[in-house]
């Protein structure tokens, strides 16, 4: 039963993905940029969570819930900073923006704190249990759990509450949607807070599942949660979640399969191919370009 | 007349700063850090012009530049350390190589638009890395050694063959259909020019010059390792092109001049020099998105004393 415990580790793999990927998705729909430096909140998300563990003696939870808060606070000044100006700049320099704000966080905590890595305090109960003959870790199970909770948690606030709908409003049309009243530059900077609050969560369960953090990791799962985006359909919630998944688990059959330094390839092919396949995604609406 | 005038002016002006710090490195006032500085300074430049030619002419946004970079720098190691072959064809070999992979590159993604390509440039840098990590003919992980035999002269003469090509080609009917497509590229398809044809040919030559960096790059450093092509590299070459301006020529030369001096001086605080590039970065594009000269060319400055602006 190896194969379903490579499944479960997969899919613990692919929900972190996704937890990134749906930042990603949501500030591309609603402003149609990169955010580059979201891997390096999800980076912020996994030191805080460390800090607030290691440092200052609390439980999972709490280090999650004050990584998040602390996440959004940082997403809206990176917003309200670099991004606010370039909205009507164009697309090649708000991309570049992004790469030099991901540059300055990196560097700016390699500055502060040196590049050495971080082994993470184990805080969560870490017992196998035997489902069908394979070994699951009780961690997996319960990272899953967080995962699954926050994904129904976001899918609640994006369609149920006022919030929400403005930000849907935004991403179909903002220039209607501030006609129709609707303060765009408040609901960006929420979807932006929402974005990164997401990161920092996945911050702290990898920090808690891989046990090892670094100033640099934001950079590889950053770009992979964003192939994971791309593989769902940019924009689409469902899809990031879908994508995250699918991408966790190919890259833990590719591993398992005995070609575990072509792991990082696997994600770029899926992203040429599905770039070149089918641009919209698994998910995504094609969008009809105008002139 | 006249342009063939101003022609022969720069090649008078290549041959003397050449023969300059030539006599000055035979007559040993530079010294060996002083010598290799220019080498790298010549390298950045070979590669600012040759990603120039993408970004500012032809206006397709690719962050995965070092990607040929490596295909350059490999192909040309192996032709000199494991076929044997003399250092020129080896660059050459390199540089060709370098191009086909671009062409290869370029064909299937330069279809895509603005921020995919990007990511998908990127992806395909990332992919050549990681089939570099993963030969073991070229040594993997640990990098492969190589002799050196990277000189001024072999630089200089890179530098001079890189402008002189692109400069060429930006002011010829090709050129001047990959600055329509970096425009406007639905009325550049309109008017009849073949975009994607435009596109993948100034993918392929800027492709062909990193290259010939990459060629030189890996005879000057004794040994070349995959994680020096990792995506940093491809962002040092952006900031030069961008930081110059994006459309200038000379804009990127000089920024790669500059950038090159900066981080010699900083090399020993890597991350103070990384938050520098950044934060120039950043402050570029927000108070001057268009870079430091623009799309103009620093013999433009010179012409509007004289003639009040002559031709565009």
């Amino acid at each position: 039963m190896e194969w379903l415990q490579q499944l479960v580790n997969g899919i613990s793999l692919g929900s972190i993905y996704a937890l990134i990927a749906l930042g990603y998705t949501m500030v591309y729909g609603i402003i149609k940029l990169i955010n580059f430096a979201h891997g390096d909140v999800f980076m912020l998300g996994a030191f805080i969570g460390f800090y607030a563990i290691a440092r200052w003696d609390m439980g999972f939870f709490p280090a999650l819930i004050i990584s998040m808060v602390v996440c959004a606070i940082i997403g809206v000044i990176i917003e309200r900073v670099a991004y606010k100006r370039l909205r009507n700049a164009t697309r090649i320099a708000a991309l570049i923006t992004a790469i030099g704000v991901s540059l300055l966080i990196e560097y700016t905590v390699i500055f502060f704190r040196g590049a050495s890595p971080e082994a993470y305090p184990g805080v969560l109960p870490n017992k196998s249990i035997s489902i069908l003959g394979a070994n699951i870790s009780t961690q997996s199970i319960f990272i899953l759990g967080v995962t699954i909770v926050l994904m129904i948690l976001l899918q609640f606030i994006v369609h149920k509450t006022k919030i929400g709908k403005a930000m849907r409003a935004v991403s179909h049309d903002a220039d209607a949607a501030r006609l129709m009243g609707i303060n765009v530059d408040n609901t960006i900077s929420a979807t932006f807070a929402i974005g990164s609050a997401l990161a920092g969560a996945a911050g702290v369960i990898f920090g808690v599942y891989y046990t090892k953090i670094d100033p640099l990791m934001g950079v590889l799962p950053g770009l992979k949660a964003f192939v994971a985006a791309v593989l769902g359909g940019i924009g689409s919630i469902p899809g990031a979640m879908v994508g995250g998944l699918v991408l966790g688990v190919v890259e833990t059959v590719v591993s398992a399969l005995g070609y575990s330094l072509w792991r990082d390839a696997a994600a770029f092919v899926i992203l040429i191919l599905i770039l070149i396949l089918k641009p919209s995604g698994i998910f995504g609406k094609n969008a009809r370009e105008k002139v | 007349m006249k342009k063939s005038k101003s022609f022969w002016g720069y090649c008078l002006l290549a041959l003397v700063i050449y023969a300059v710090v030539q006599l000055s490195i035979s007559m040993q006032l530079l010294d060996l850090y002083y010598q290799n500085m220019l080498i790298t300074m010549c390298i950045n430049i070979m590669l600012a012009v040759s990603l120039h030619i993408v970004i500012g002419i032809t206006g397709q946004f690719s962050i995965g530049h070092a990607g040929f970079l490596a295909v350059g720098a490999y192909l040309s190691a192996v032709a000199t350390m494991k076929l044997g072959l003399p250092f020129p064809i080896a660059i050459l070999i390199g540089a060709v190589v370098a191009a086909l992979a671009g062409l290869l590159v370029g064909i299937p993604t330069l279809r895509l638009k603005g921020d995919y390509l990007a990511i998908a440039t990127l992806g395909f840098a990332e992919i050549i890395r990681i089939v570099f990590l993963n030969v073991d003919y070229v040594g993997g992980a640990a990098g492969m050694v190589v002799n050196h035999m990277s000189t001024w002269t072999y630089a200089f003469i890179g530098v001079v063959i890189t402008i002189l090509v692109i400069s060429n080609f930006t002011n010829s009917r090709h050129g001047r259909g990959c600055i329509a497509i970096r425009e406007d590229e639905i009325a550049a398809d309109a008017m009849g020019i073949n975009t994607t044809y435009y596109k993948v040919i100034a993918f392929a030559i800027g492709s062909f010059f990193a290259g010939l960096a990459g060629a030189i790059y890996a005879h000057n450093f004794y040994i070349i390792q995959p994680t020096t092509f990792g995506f940093l590299k491809s962002f040092d070459i952006l900031i030069y092109v961008v930081l110059g301006g994006l459309g200038s020529l000379s804009g990127s030369v000089l920024a790669a001049i500059l950038l090159t001096v900066v981080s010699t001086y900083l090399a020993n605080f890597p991350e103070t020099r990384m938050i520098i590039y950044s934060l120039v970065l950043i402050i570029v594009m927000l108070y001057r998105p268009t870079g430091l000269m623009g799309t103009k060319e620093i013999t433009d400055l010179f012409k509007i004393g004289k003639k009040g602006g002559s031709k565009a």
